[in-house]
Parts: structure tokens; C-alpha cells; sequence
């Protein structure tokens, strides 16, 4: 069974000031598992904002950052699919890039601890019930940078499946993006605007009551349209529902 | 000047018809793509084999370029090298003047149309016939342009082509893809056997042999590169292969890639000259055209290896809805927008790094593996860097959210002033998001509020 795993939660700045329920729900699930969870208040962001909109060169210094707060963890977990992919697959690149070995090094050695919170407890931990229970009818929708860059593949929905109570229903096409992408929602609003909107039509269609994934900013996406669309229906991050003990 | 991707997408996302030709199009060729490359074991190993023969090719693309020259002037064929596009025009209007033809028969090539080989041999009063059956039917359409890397009408129905054969060929024509392939092939067979010159690109060029490739479906391919006299070749100097067996590969990878086929209906492989077989002069035009610049970038220059499958705009959620004409290139999709700017220069084309959502569905399916988000952001980077595309208040912007996130005290601090409604946290507020979305409102407590207060810290 379970050693006590020790985790370093890396909140992310978004949820942190804008979702953090979030993170109280991840708290409360790792928690619930036996994992001690702390959180180093020197953490800010993983710059992955900056990266993706050509402003790598103003990254560095966060990726020193990251590993100053977090190189000692035992483990890291995040509850982002795309931010645990920026560490994970975009740092060493970038300490390589910007010349500096020794930073590529030390995030070569820490970038294997760093885990998506549904990689940390089905992967690494073994659990798929987490005690959880949510008298809903939820559809799940697969972020991109978790499912193409971190391939967690069906970890998500192994926890949800054991949610007692739980009415999981398909999302169609579900590993289409929801048209998020960072700034190229604003960029690109349009397009991102027509992407969203055929995601609303195929959640509409499962007549879920709530729209759950793995990444805070997708959410943040997908629960804005749907709020705009006034369509009463919500979105929920996948830690929150795992947290959920409804009856 | 060109719009660029934004604005040239709003125009063709409010078009319903193109919406619908679309979706219909790419969502059949992703999933034919998907059968055929499901049921091949070593698929993986496909793909590396192939980035690894194009990356070594690449990296000494020199030395197997003479090797090509040498191999096809042994076999017969003239090489002539061109260092842009208006000097491969010339070339290839000269052959064609020099046999008194004022016309040519030309297989469906992205070179000719990325150099504008039609425009230009219309310039030296040589008209150029296109005989594949998407690109007859842009052609004969005044005003289109092809929205496509391999169907280059996927933005047309049987409709509108039926619509258009009946005003352009003046023949009765029903819109049945039988009724409409048959008076598309009454009127090339004539050219077929009438005109003396012929124009391809290549999908290949093998160094080792002098042997070029070119896949095809029609078989029009085939007739252009066989009954002429003389046929003419403008081929980009990435196109070229060291030996003719890497040919096993990339011939596996293309058409289950681009079509959705186990194998294409026709592969014409031929070198130089033979006696009483083709045509009695072959001429290979190499076209550099801005590709030994994009050499020079290492990590932009994966774009090179591209083999213009396609796969990458069929997968594509953005140019499933904008089409290819939002480009405003030959080359639309993702990988146009890694490929354009570098060709162009990136002030000719600096909103394309961005016509992505970097879900990275491209670089999934690329069959020859370029990491098509990892190239997007770079040049993103590049446009930053080196243009000056990128407005002040962005520039101001960011580089305040990046003194935002330097110290726990700066950031703590904003995280207050986010609250109230003010500060670089609260500037996402951007009106292009809230126009479709409604922004998520600011809780009273931050999570690391909560956790202060609570145990722990």
C-alpha cells in the first residue's frame, strides 16, 4: 500500500488567485489519501504566459525561481495539466537555449517529481478511489497539454469512474481544444471564440450539469462561455469533485 | 499588403457554407487517416526513420544537392539552379520558348503556385494548363485560390463546381463527383496529347540515382510527365533524398498521411532521358527560394522536412474553421504558419506564429515529426524579438506581469490589488475576451490567504 508521500503543492497563479477552491480541494483529497501536503509561499508562476506569447526571454528567471522553491520536494503536484507540462517539458529547453547547463541540469533532475495531480494519484500513488461522492451528471473534458504533452491519459476518468454517486457521461469529440490556447484566446478571438462554441454544442448535448477537467485556465475558458451563453451549466476542476462528499 | 490571420479569419469563420465544406472534408480525411495508420505495427518507427533521414539530409543538404546535379546531367537531364522564385520562372518560360510552345500541361505543385508560375508564364504569353482536377477547378474559378496543401478545393462542394464547369467548359453537368471527373477529363484529354511541354514539381529527388518522384491519385500526373516532349521539374532544394531506398519510407509515410490510402494510385519515378520512352529533355529546375535562410534558424529549420502531407491541417481545430485562405499562403494550416513567415521573412507574415491554440494535435500526426507548437513558439518569439509587430502596450504589459511574478512581495501585492479591480493581475480584463466570455469573479481570499489563516504556514 501507500507510503506517506510528502507533496509540494504548486498552486498555480491562477488558481491561486482566482480558483482557489481549487486548491483547497486538492488539499483536501491529497489529504484524504495519507499525503502530507505543504506549500512553499515563495512560489509565484511557471511562466508559461510569457513562453507561449514570445516572452520567453523574461522566463528565466521564474524557471529559477521554480527550482529554488520546489528542487527539494519530494514530490511536486499541481492541479494543471498545462503548467506541469511547462516545467516538465519547457524548462530544460529553455536552460539549454539560454545557455545555462547547470539550471538545465538541476531541472533535468526535479522535472520527473513534478506531477499533475491525476498522475501523482493514480500513477504514482496507486489510488483510483479517493472516498469521493457527487450525486451529478458530469462529462469530462481532456485538456490538451495533459493529454498530448503529459499523456495522462485515462487517469482522470479512472477517479471520476469511482466517484460514488457519479453520472459520467462521453463528451463527443472531446480531445478537440477548447480554443483556450492563452493569449491566443485574445489574439485570436474570433477563432477561439468558434472553437468554444462548438464545445458548448457537445457539452450542451450530454445534458451534463457540470463540465469537469484537469486544468484551471481551460476551465476558466469553457465555464466563461458558458456563463456568457447563460447555459446553468457549470464547470468544476476534476480536484473538486474528488473532494466532493455530497451523501 | 496582406490583413493578417486574425482579421482574415473573422471573414471566413461567418461563412456557413465554407463552415460545413469544411468540417465535412477534414473530419472524413482525420478519420480514413486514422484507419490506415492504426493498422500499421512499426508506425512509430516509420516516423522517426522518417525525421532522421530528412534532419541528416538537411544537415548536409550541399553536398547531396551536387550529388543530385551530377546524377541527373549523367542520366540526360539539364540542371539549372534558381536562387528565388522570378529566376525558376525564367527558367521554365525559356524551355518552353525555346520549343515555340505558348502552352504547358502542368502537374498540380505547390512550388509552382508558392513562386506564381501561372502569373509569370502568362507575363511571357505561355499559357499554363492545370490538369489536376481541384486545381482545373480554381483555376477556371476567377478570383479563387487554392485553401489546401492536397485538395486545394476543400472549400468548394460538388455544387459549386458543377456550377462552375457548366459556366467555364459551357457543358451540361450534373454535380455527381462521375458526371463531374468525366467533363474534367473530356477537356484535359485534348491538352494531353496536343501540348508539347510539360511542368511538375516533385514530391522527391533522389541524390544518389537522379531519379524524381511524384505522387498522385488522377493519373494526370502520370500523362504530364510522360507525353510530352519535354517536361520541366521546379523542385525546392529540401525535396531532395540521399538514396533511392529512403524512398521505402517516405513512400510509407505520404499517402497514408495525405489521402488516407495504404498507397496512392499513381507513383511516376523517372531520371533523366530515354530513348523512345517520355519525354526527350528533361530539365530540373532547384529552387532555393528563402530555404537555406530557414536553414539557419536550428530550431525553425524542422519545417524543412516537411513533405506536404498535409495531416497537420486535417487535425487542425483552427483551420478546420478558418479554411486555408485566412493564411494568406500556398502553405496554410499549422504547418503554414511555421513555414510562411521563415520563407517570407517574419514582418511579411508576423501574425501566423500565433494562428494556433498550440493543442498540438499537429505535431501527433506529423509523419515526419516536426514539433510544429515548439517552431510556433520560437517564432513567436522571434516577432517579439525582432519585429516590431508586437505593440508597445503588450510589450509594457508583459514585462510588468513578468516584475509581478519576481518576488513573492510584488506578487502577494498585486494579488491585493486584483481584488479591487486594478493592477497588472486584473488587466486580463481584455475586451476581445469578454466579448464571447465572461470573466470568473475575484474570490475574497487567495488560496495562499486561506492557507496562512488556516494551519499551517
Amino acid at each position: 500500500m501507500m507510503s506517506a508521500v510528502r507533496a509540494s503543492l504548486f498552486i498555480t497563479c491562477l488558481a491561486d488567485t482566482l480558483f482557489p477552491r481549487t486548491g483547497r480541494a486538492t488539499v483536501a483529497v491529497l489529504e484524504r489519501v495519507g499525503v502530507e501536503v505543504d506549500f512553499p509561499l515563495e512560489q509565484t508562476c511557471c511562466g508559461q504566459m510569457h513562453a507561449n506569447t514570445g516572452y520567453g526571454h523574461e522566463v528565466l528567471g521564474l524557471v529559477r525561481r521554480f527550482v529554488r522553491v520546489f528542487g527539494d520536494a519530494e514530490v511536486v503536484v499541481t492541479p494543471s495539466g498545462s503548467c506541469a507540462a511547462m516545467v516538465r517539458e519547457g524548462y530544460e529547453r529553455m536552460a539549454t537555449e539560454a545557455g545555462d547547463e547547470e539550471l538545465a541540469a538541476q531541472v533535468r533532475e526535479l522535472a520527473p517529481r513534478v506531477f499533475e495531480l491525476s498522475e501523482l494519484l493514480v500513477r504514482r500513488l496507486g489510488v483510483e478511489d479517493v472516498g469521493a461522492s457527487f450525486h451529478h451528471r458530469v462529462t469530462y473534458h481532456p485538456t490538451c497539454h495533459s493529454l498530448r504533452l503529459l499523456r495522462v491519459g485515462d487517469a482522470p476518468l479512472r477517479l471520476l469512474r469511482a466517484v460514488r454517486g457519479i453520472d459520467l457521461v462521453e463528451l463527443p469529440e472531446a480531445e478537440q481544444c477548447c480554443g483556450f490556447g492563452g493569449t491566443f484566446a485574445v489574439k485570436n478571438a474570433d477563432v477561439s471564440t468558434a472553437m468554444l462554441t462548438d464545445k458548448l454544442r457537445r457539452i450542451l448535448d450530454t445534458r451534463a450539469d457540470v463540465c469537469t477537467a484537469a486544468d484551471s485556465s481551460c476551465l476558466m475558458h469553457i465555464g466563461g462561455g458558458l456563463r456568457h451563453a447563460r447555459a446553468g451549466v457549470r464547470v468544476m476542476h476534476l480536484a473538486e469533485i474528488l473532494a466532493a462528499e455530497d451523501a | 499588403m496582406k490583413a493578417g490571420f486574425p482579421q482574415a479569419a473573422r471573414a471566413a469563420l461567418a461563412d456557413s457554407q465554407l463552415r460545413r465544406n469544411l468540417g465535412h472534408a477534414t473530419s472524413t480525411i482525420r478519420a480514413k487517416r486514422g484507419r490506415v495508420v492504426g493498422e500499421v505495427a512499426d508506425w512509430e518507427a516509420l516516423r522517426a526513420a522518417g525525421a532522421e533521414i530528412k534532419e541528416r539530409t538537411l544537415r548536409h543538404l550541399d553536398v547531396h544537392l551536387e550529388r543530385l546535379e551530377e546524377a541527373v546531367v549523367r542520366a540526360g537531364g539539364t540542371v539549372h539552379w534558381a536562387r528565388d522564385g522570378a529566376e525558376a520562372c525564367a527558367a521554365v518560360a525559356e524551355v518552353a520558348r525555346a520549343h515555340g510552345s505558348d502552352e504547358v500541361i502542368k502537374v498540380k505543385s505547390l512550388l509552382s503556385d508558392e513562386i506564381g508560375l501561372n502569373d509569370a508564364l502568362a507575363g511571357a504569353g505561355i499559357h499554363a494548363v492545370e490538369t489536376d482536377l481541384a486545381e482545373l477547378i480554381i483555376q477556371l474559378s476567377e478570383g479563387d485560390s487554392q485553401s489546401h496543401i492536397l485538395v486545394p478545393a476543400i472549400h468548394r462542394n460538388r455544387a459549386e463546381i458543377a456550377q462552375i464547369f457548366r459556366r467555364e467548359l459551357g457543358v451540361e453537368v450534373s454535380d455527381e463527383p462521375d458526371d463531374l471527373t468525366a467533363a474534367a477529363r473530356a477537356h484535359l484529354r485534348e491538352k494531353f496529347l496536343s501540348v508539347r511541354v510539360g511542368v511538375s514539381g516533385a514530391n522527391f529527388a533522389v541524390a544518389e540515382t537522379g531519379h524524381v518522384v511524384v505522387v498522385e491519385s488522377e493519373g494526370n500526373g502520370r500523362m504530364c510527365t510522360t507525353l510530352p516532349e519535354v517536361l520541366v521539374s521546379v523542385v525546392g532544394i529540401e525535396k531532395v533524398l540521399p538514396r533511392f531506398s529512403d524512398l521505402e519510407v517516405m513512400l510509407q509515410l505520404l499517402p497514408r498521411s495525405s489521402t488516407g490510402e495504404r498507397m496512392n494510385p499513381y507513383t511516376s519515378i523517372w531520371s533523366g532521358v530515354s530513348d523512345g520512352d517520355g519525354p526527350r529533355e528533361f530539365h530540373l529546375v532547384l529552387l532555393d527560394g528563402g530555404r537555406t535562410d530557414v536553414l539557419a534558424d536550428e530550431v525553425g529549420r524542422a519545417a524543412l522536412r516537411c513533405i506536404r502531407c498535409s495531416a497537420c491541417l486535417n487535425v487542425c481545430p483552427v483551420y478546420e474553421r478558418t479554411g486555408g485562405h485566412a493564411y494568406e499562403s500556398i502553405y496554410p494550416g499549422p504547418i503554414g504558419a511555421i513555414l510562411t513567415p521563415q520563407l517570407r521573412g517574419l514582418d511579411q507574415a508576423p501574425t501566423l506564429p500565433w494562428a494556433s491554440s498550440l493543442c498540438g494535435a499537429c505535431y501527433e500526426v506529423c509523419p515526419v515529426k516536426i514539433d510544429i507548437p515548439s517552431i510556433l513558439v520560437h517564432l513567436r518569439g522571434r516577432v517579439v524579438r525582432e519585429t516590431k509587430a508586437e505593440g508597445l502596450s503588450e510589450r509594457a504589459a508583459m514585462g510588468a506581469m513578468a516584475r509581478v511574478f519576481a518576488s513573492r512581495r510584488t506578487y502577494e501585492a498585486a494579488q491585493r490589488m486584483a481584488k479591487l479591480g486594478r493592477g497588472p493581475l486584473a488587466g486580463a480584463a481584455l475586451r476581445p475576451w469578454t466579448r464571447s466570455r465572461e470573466l470568473p469573479d475575484v474570490p475574497d481570499q487567495t488560496f495562499r490567504e486561506w492557507w496562512k489563516k488556516e494551519q499551517r504556514g
